[in-house]
């Protein structure tokens, strides 16, 4: 059988009240600030349902910012699909949410940057925190299955046994502990934002006691690319699994790709979604194991990890089709290495300035030309 | 899907826990279990199963109903092993519809 793009994600806008400095969307967003119209994405919605994807990710920027959100979900309801909200909370109030609910919304993933205000809130480049706790107890209180989202980074990740009584007490259902990936905002702030090993092992630790005492709340925590020594199979591998469309209607098969050079990625506007995911030169480039080199194209575990990220191999090694330097059999293995001794030998926090995801810092990135 | 749960009575109806969808995929020819993010196969046995959880038949009329569907296969166990599995895993509830 060949592959079905079961896991759709919608990048409804790149928009957000928020500014995390780990955000994973480009930095260069706001050149691509062109949303698809509501039929627009009504439209990828059926497409994408006729290929056979089921599950629905809405996500952003915060896709609340869109107005037409109740009218997406009921669209994507109606279809089939099992309907997973991944925001901010910013956005959200009584009126909406009973709105959603009513449209057919399953699920809500809710995210927040760290268990105290202070982090949450620096993180977040926002007063966002008081507001977070509210929009957690208004999702219990619509009987909505909740998944709690926090990204992990050296700031936070000493705080995860905080963070993990923080979910039990606002009787989350699962608690997705999401370490840092670097790429997009968090790459250009990796200095500040990479934890050392110690720190790592500590929270798995933290995490392992946590799960002997409460079975009821499900705790995801996956050991971080930069902290282990074989790569991951990347959104379940290129083209098999997952398709993105970027909130100009961008097809794209993972969040970050768009970065990556000499791959033209179709546009929903321009063509049909059959042809994007099975056709496509973009979707073929490093779909299975053919455009592999060395010493990927000999490896036994070739098929199991796929080689690993391709956006990492690009920005690590300025070449996507190297295997990714996370790999300790990858040539290039010392650049990860590196960056982390480089932060465990730091005793205090780097001073050069966090570079948060806001419009402006965006501009200066893409144009530093134009910048005084 | 997480209150804590007491043990599995054959002589109450089953009900779908609320957070849990049943359909049927025909892209991927099969039955599917959707919950937040993620998605599980049922096949044969366990859709045939699933298919019967409404809210009104008990766990012995169920072993029952497939008997009479499917004669002469002995099913007790596997369905037995079958709903505790979805039992622990918040899937299925006991409650009427």
């Amino acid at each position: 059988m060949s592959a079905i793009p079961t896991w759709l994600n919608l990048e409804l806008t790149y928009r957000c009240p928020l500014h995390c400095a780990f955000c994973y969307n480009p930095i260069d967003y706001t050149q691509h600030s062109e949303e698809l119209s509501t039929d627009a994405w009504r439209s990828v919605l059926r497409q994408a349902r006729e290929l056979g994807a089921v599950q629905l990710g809405l996500s952003g920027g915060e896709p609340l910012q869109r107005d037409d959100l109740e009218d997406i979900v009921a669209e994507a309801r109606s279809l089939g699909y099992y309907v997973n909200l991944i925001t901010s909370g910013v956005g959200l109030n009584e009126t909406r949410i009973a709105a959603l609910k009513r449209a057919g919304l399953d699920h809500i993933q809710l995210s927040f940057q760290d268990s105290t205000q202070s982090l949450n809130d620096f993180v977040s480049s926002t007063r966002s925190f008081e507001l977070k706790l509210r929009m957690a107890r208004l999702i219990k209180q619509h009987d909505y299955p909740m998944v709690m989202n926090v990204v992990l980074h050296r700031l936070n990740i000493d705080h995860v046994g905080d963070i993990l009584a923080m979910a039990e007490a606002l009787a989350a259902d699962h608690l997705e502990l999401a370490n840092t990936q670097y790429y997009g905002w968090a790459f250009q702030n990796r200095e500040q934002l990479l934890p050392s090993h110690e720190q790592v092992a500590r929270a798995e630790q933290a995490v392992t006691e946590f799960r002997a005492r409460n079975s009821r709340l499900k705790v995801y925590f996956v050991v971080p690319d930069y902290h282990a020594t074989r790569p991951k199979r990347c959104v379940n591998g290129w083209g098999t699994t997952f398709l993105n469309i970027a909130p100009d209607g961008l097809a794209l098969p993972c969040h970050e790709a768009r970065m990556l050079p000499g791959l033209n990625f179709p546009n929903v506007r321009d063509h049909e979604l059959g042809w994007i995911w099975r056709e496509s030169d973009a979707f073929n480039r490093y779909r299975g194991t053919a455009w592999m080199k060395e010493p990927c194209r000999s490896c036994p575990e070739r098929e199991k990890d796929l080689g690993g990220c391709r956006c990492q191999a690009y920005l690590l090694t300025g070449d996507a089709t190297s295997a990714d330097p996370v790999c300790e059999l990858s040539p290039h293995h010392s650049l990860v290495t590196e960056a982390v001794r480089a932060v465990t030998s730091k005793r205090s926090l780097p001073l050069s300035p966090m570079s948060f995801r806001n419009d402006e810092n965006s501009r200066r990135l893409v144009f530093p030309e134009r910048q005084g | 899907m997480s209150e804590p749960r007491a043990p599995l009575r054959h002589d109450v109806p089953l009900l779908l826990h609320r957070h849990f969808r049943f359909q049927w995929e025909p892209s991927q020819e099969c039955h599917v279990l959707l919950y937040p993010e993620g998605m599980v196969k049922l096949l044969g046995g366990s859709a045939e199963i699933m298919k019967r959880i409404d809210g009104k038949t008990t766990l012995s009329e169920l072993i029952a109903a497939l008997e009479t569907a499917f004669p002469g296969v002995e099913l007790r166990d596997e369905v037995l092993e079958f709903a505790e599995i979805a039992h622990a895993k918040g899937w299925i509830t006991p409650g009427a519809e």
